[in-house]
């Protein structure tokens, strides 16, 4: 295997004219000879089928909710990038391409963020025509805001719900498709299976969620936008059903996996309240704009913080990070918190949490404008905890939030299984070792607006449309395995249930392979992780049958997917030897604390390459930095 | 064009609207010309003969009337055999949030009221259920009515009470079907729509009570 | 606290169903409501028996997967708050509590608590969008849209498709739903150009599905999580009202 990124040649700033231009394009009387399998309805999803069935192709859309509307990309609040310029304070297409670059740790291609930084200007556009309600002036014009620690304001919002208004663009898009009968639309359909003929992807196998039938699907070409696989810690602030199953389906028919360890860790989000807890609620990162973080100076200092002096309160990223202060961007100030907490001066009932104050806000600029800022956010923290944040000070914790690891793509968004397209968050992405806020969104509508409706084409272009029947005996086996595992699963018949062995996963995880990763701590993991995932297959108990809705067979298939998975990110956090973006080796840092990269030997991609149960092959791609000058970021 | 509109919910619904804007003005006419009861037999029994002075006026607003009720009824019926058929099973338990006692009597306001107006008009007009019913003298036969028939008041109350709920509920909702209701924090609201419920339901009532007790004879 | 539940159970959609009552001890008033169904599904699959079925997925209240019937009230007691939001410290503890399904001929159950809500989608389909392809797109701020509208119809586009308010409507209209959408596209430039044709046939589609009709009862709005407004329904009837009166342009552009 050799991971070929087939970056075009030329100067950056021309390279996807250049790819456009060299695409092979297919006759239009031609494409609706063409079938296309799109897993997943996501914004990646649903904006790449509907731009292809737009365009003529026969899509198949499929999603695992009831409704293509409510793909987890729904979720997202704070707003998307885009290098419109528009505040006129000196954003470009290259400010954002190297705020990305740089933000990502340099440990992403310039090719690719380049692109996304000029699509990022239509994606804008194309939003706007669809009717989303992004914020506006009173003149009628588009309004942002700074985001994330930007330097420029570039972030466009519609109140706090980005995310789903942005979907909902997209979705109704796809709908519009599906009335034509353009796109036929399976829901609550899960992809179960990948399906290769001839070292090309041909198709997928399902399971219907209603009916328990098991069905293959073919198609000319297949692309996953599946989401994100921050579920593998169990609590994260994904929603209850992202999973991996369909990326690492694929990774296990040939696809190489990318930066597996890649994962981004929110330092703003409700801690947990106790052990029923199911998942972590993300407060908008915005709130630290006028919210002061702090812990108590003594350990284990049990009062009630208004009874804490200020003299005894330890407000400690301003102490640490004078210049950014309770700005530090996320990893920062994840750790920081990590920390205190580890040293015993957590706070709340779990010891797990750090104050977020607005006292002094409140105090500065009155109750009523903290209210008209932040009302929405206070009004769910009061929701979930009970407790009046005007009057008590937020109690905050870091949460697993987004993977910037994937299934490897190149510059095309294709897979090392040709015609295995991947798209958002489920490909290795452009965010390279962390993400900046607001540019998921960003990447997921790139891809599927404007990448994938060429770039597929392209691939359509080089191969003849066929039909593939059921009884193809590679169609035939992929639909056996399927039967196979949720027969086994069933039959097992053991004491534990699925949702026990996905904490202890996720704990061992969060533990071992979460904000500060050591290498005793990541042997200890991989030593853990194959004894459990042995037991799983022993003692795990699956009531119900197979033939209708059992929401204890669906999560066990994904429970299955994830065991594995975290062996993988385990040993590609071993293996890599540096700490960078979302990835801290204490191995590597240095005295006060700061992550160490190294450059010369880790600048590159790490795509894991799937050799049997418990054995992967290491393939690197290595990364060329041309156009920007690595640097240390420095947030002191 | 119009078979679509006339299948569709909306489109029944605002025929319903229409035909109730109608008869809501029949209504308003109807209780302003029997307040002049109070004025005396004379001015009463004038206004009755103006009313009659031209047959073809008066078919004509009978016959829209009528058509009105027509629709109106076909179009409730409808609705409502649609609007069953939309939750067969019902809740195990439910307490309504928000709606009003009005809008929850709507159908049996409107069945009554459906009941009201044939024994109405056997009683006043045609003068079929009349034992005294005297042509021409309409003062006359409200009071004999009233008066000797106690079972007859007590009935015309009631029916007014739930023309009035059916009104309250009706005329504002009448405004949201049509369109015209203007957007409101609080659109529940209502003032107007209040004061013309209270208007015909007492205006109607205050006959029958006169009469029975015994302040006009 | 403990709580005692009667939980609708239904093996499928062609199944009678029934009330099944469980016993829900030592439930905390931290939990959401869905954790609280999560402990009692685990004690049940812990001694081999099927889970309740429910749906659910961001449990953050926006992706309007989550819905069901506590005590006959859609989502449960809190006021804007879909069930997954909802606290276990909303109720009494030794309080008994009817838990149900959405109920309309539009949304067969699933099974459990878990319906179809794919009319939903249908409704959609037939005109909730901007019949833009990609790439056809203007400058986005070539078209000004004033504060006041913007803010308006982001009011409307709020709606996260749960389907709380037929389930609290006594006619089971999906009206809220539909007029969500009218709204939030009919109140931006660029749903102008099919704003009529679009109330047209949502309105049809929304019949189609066997929803009832609106009477105007306004608790659909009261179960609304999102807080929608009965003025889009207004607005809904009074662009089907004009989109009839125009039928002949409408006509024509069809071409029939
Ligand atoms: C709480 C939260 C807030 C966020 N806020 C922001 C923000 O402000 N700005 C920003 O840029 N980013 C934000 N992000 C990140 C961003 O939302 C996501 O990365 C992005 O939306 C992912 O989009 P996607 O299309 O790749 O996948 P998703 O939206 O996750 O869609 C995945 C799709 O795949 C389907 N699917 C998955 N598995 C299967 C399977 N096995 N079979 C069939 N179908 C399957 C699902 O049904 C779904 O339709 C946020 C994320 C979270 C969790
Ligand atoms: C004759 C017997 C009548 C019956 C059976 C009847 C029945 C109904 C019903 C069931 C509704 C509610 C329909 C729905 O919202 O689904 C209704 C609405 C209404 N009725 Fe009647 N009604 C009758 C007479 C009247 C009269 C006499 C008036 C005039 C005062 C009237 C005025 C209205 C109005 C204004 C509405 C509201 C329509 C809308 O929402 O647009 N109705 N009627
Ligand atoms: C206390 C209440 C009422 C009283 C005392 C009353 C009285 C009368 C009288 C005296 C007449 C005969 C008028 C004439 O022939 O000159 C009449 C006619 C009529 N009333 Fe009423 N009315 C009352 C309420 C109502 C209500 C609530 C309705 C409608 C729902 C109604 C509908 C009619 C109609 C349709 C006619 C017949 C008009 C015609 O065709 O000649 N009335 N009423
Ligand atoms: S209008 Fe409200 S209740 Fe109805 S689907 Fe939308 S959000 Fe849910
Ligand atoms: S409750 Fe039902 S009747 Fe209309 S106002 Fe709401 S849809
Ligand atoms: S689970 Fe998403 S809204 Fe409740």
């Amino acid at each position: 295997m050799k991971l070929d990124s087939r970056i075009p040649a030329g100067p950056l700033a021309e390279k996807w004219d250049r790819a456009r231009f060299e695409y092979r394009l297919v006759n239009p009387a031609n494409k609706r000879k063409y079938n296309v399998i799109m897993v997943g309805s996501g914004l990646a999803g649903a904006a790449g089928a509907a731009s292809l069935a737009e365009l003529g192709y026969n899509v198949k859309c499929f999603c695992f909710q009831d409704s293509p509307r409510r793909a987890h990309s729904i979720a997202a609040q704070g707003g998307i990038n885009a290098a419109k310029n528009y505040q006129n304070d000196g954003d470009s297409i290259w400010r954002l391409f190297y705020d990305t670059v740089k933000g990502g740790d340099f440990r992403a291609r310039e090719a690719n963020v380049y692109r996304l930084a000029q699509l990022s200007v239509n994606i804008i556009d194309q939003c706007v025509a669809q009717g989303v309600p992004f914020a506006r002036e009173y003149g009628g014009l588009l309004t942002n805001r700074s985001f994330g620690g930007a330097q420029v304001s570039r972030t466009f919002y519609a109140r706090g719900q980005t995310g789903q208004q942005l979907l909902l663009g997209a979705y109704q898009a796809l709908e519009k498709e599906i009335a034509k009968g353009q796109v036929q639309m399976f829901t609550r359909a899960e992809m179960m299976e990948l399906i290769v003929v001839d070292g090309r992807a041909r198709g997928i196998v399902v399971r219907n969620e209603t009916t328990g039938n098991i069905e293959a699907h073919t198609a000319d070409v297949v692309i996953l936008a599946t989401g994100g696989y921050g579920n593998v810690f169990y609590l994260s602030t994904n929603a209850k059903g992202c999973n991996v199953t369909a990326t690492w389906r694929a990774h296990r028919k040939g696809a190489a996996f990318g930066n597996p360890c890649f994962t981004q860790i929110h330092p703003t989000c409700i801690p947990a309240s106790g052990e029923h807890q199911s998942k972590l609620t993300l407060m908008s990162e915005s709130l630290r704009n006028d919210g002061r973080v702090w812990v108590p100076k003594a350990k284990g200092d049990k009062r009630p913080p208004g009874e804490i002096p200020e003299g005894e309160r330890d407000y400690y990223l301003e102490r640490k990070y004078p210049s950014f202060g309770n700005l530090s961007p996320r990893d920062i100030a994840s750790r920081a918190a990590k920390e205190v907490c580890d040293e015993g001066r957590g706070v709340g009932p779990s010891g797990l949490g750090v104050y977020l104050d607005f006292a002094d806000a409140i105090a500065r600029l009155g109750e009523d404008k903290i209210a008209e800022r932040y009302g929405n956010l206070f009004e769910m923290y009061e929701r979930i905890t009970g407790e009046n944040p005007y009057k008590v000070p937020m109690r905050i914790y870091p949460a697993v939030h987004y993977t910037m690891g994937g299934l490897w793509v190149d510059y095309n968004l294709m897979s090392t299984i040709p015609g295995l397209f991947v798209a958002g968050e489920a490909n290795f992405s452009d965010h390279g070792a962390n993400r900046l806020g607001a540019s998921a969104l960003m990447q997921g509508l790139a891809d599927g607006y404007f990448i994938l409706p060429y770039s597929v084409g392209n691939y359509l272009a080089s191969v003849k449309p066929e039909k593939l029947g059921d009884d193809h005996p590679d169609v035939r086996a992929a639909v056996s395995a399927v039967r196979d595992r949720i027969a086994t699963l069933l039959g097992t018949k053991g004491k534990r249930t699925v949702a026990s062995f996905h904490r202890e996963l996720g704990d061992l995880m969060w533990n071992y392979c979460g904000m500060a990763r050591s290498r005793a701590g990541l042997e200890e993991a991989l030593r853990r992780i194959p004894a459990l995932r042995e037991e799983f297959w022993r003692n795990v108990t699956v009531p119900g049958s197979g033939e209708s809705v059992n929401v204890a067979l669906e999560h066990a298939g994904r429970v299955v997917d994830f065991l594995e998975l975290a062996e993988l990110m385990c040993k590609d956090a071993l293996h890599r030897e540096e700490s960078c973006g979302g990835h801290f080796r204490t191995e590597h840092q240095t005295p006060d604390g700061e992550a160490m990269r190294n450059d010369s030997e880790f600048a590159y991609v790490a795509g894991w390459e799937w050799k049997g149960d418990g054995a992967w092959e290491l393939h690197t791609e290595p990364l060329h930095f041309e156009n920007v000058q690595l640097s240390t970021r420095s947030y002191k | 064009m119009i078979a679509r509109f006339w299948q569709s919910s909306v489109g029944k619904k605002i025929v319903m609207g229409v035909t109730g804007v109608i008869m809501v003005a029949f209504l308003v006419v109807h209780v302003g010309g029997n307040l002049q009861l109070f004025l005396g037999r004379e001015v009463f029994n004038k206004y009755s003969a103006i009313l009659h002075t031209s047959e073809e006026a008066l078919w004509l607003v009978r016959i829209i009337l009528i058509v009105s009720v027509v629709l109106h009824v076909i179009a409730a019926y409808q609705l409502t055999m649609r609007d069953r058929a939309a939750r067969p099973i019902p809740y195990a338990k439910r307490e309504p949030q928000a709606s009003t006692l009005a809008s929850r009597f709507m159908r049996v306001g409107g069945v009554i009221i459906l009941a009201f107006i044939p024994i109405h008009i056997l009683n006043f007009t045609t003068g079929d259920l009349h034992p005294e019913f005297a042509r021409g003298d309409v003062y006359g036969n409200v009071i004999f009515a009233f008066r000797d028939w106690p079972l007859l008041s007590a009935f015309y109350i009631a029916a007014m009470v739930f023309v009035g709920l059916h009104v309250y509920h009706g005329a504002w909702a009448m405004l949201r079907t049509l369109g015209i209701a203007k957007p409101s924090p609080r659109p529940m609201e209502r003032t107007l729509v209040t004061a013309l419920a209270w208007f015909i339901a007492v205006g109607f009532m205050l006959l029958p009570l006169a009469v029975v007790s015994g302040l006009v004879r | 606290m403990k709580l005692r539940l009667h939980v609708w159970r239904q093996a499928g959609p062609s199944v009678a169903g029934a009330f099944e009552t469980y016993d829900a001890p030592d439930v905390s008033p931290d939990m959401s409501f869905l954790e609280m169904l999560d402990v009692v599904n685990e004690r049940l699959m812990e001694a081999g028996n099927e889970p309740i079925a429910f749906d659910h997925d961001c449990r953050e209240g926006i992706c309007g997967m989550c819905g069901l019937m506590i005590n006959g009230l859609a989502h449960g007691p809190r006021a804007m708050t879909t069930v997954c939001q909802l606290h276990m410290r909303e109720f009494a503890d030794g309080e008994e509590l009817w838990i149900e399904p959405w109920r309309a001929t539009a949304f067969p159950v699933r099974r459990d608590l878990s319906v179809d809500r794919g009319a939903l989608d249908r409704i959609i389909q037939a005109g909730g969008f901007v019949g833009v392809a990609t790439g056809n797109a203007p400058e986005a701020n070539s078209i000004p849209i004033g504060k006041e509208a913007i803010e308006n119809a982001m009011d409307a586009a709020a709606c996260i498709g749960c389907g709380a308010c037929v389930a609290a409507c006594p006619n089971a209209s999906a009206s809220l739903f539909t007029a969500a959408k009218i709204t939030h596209l009919g109140l931006l430039p660029q749903g102008q150009p099919e704003r009529y044709r679009r109330a047209l046939r949502m309105v049809e589609q929304m019949d189609l599905e066997h929803f009832g009709g609106c009477s105007l009862f306004g608790e659909c709005m009261e179960a609304c999580p999102k807080g929608i407004s009965i003025d889009t329904i207004t607005r809904m009837n009074r662009d089907f009202l004009v989109a009839s009166a125009t039928a002949e342009q409408e006509r024509q552009v069809r071409g029939d």
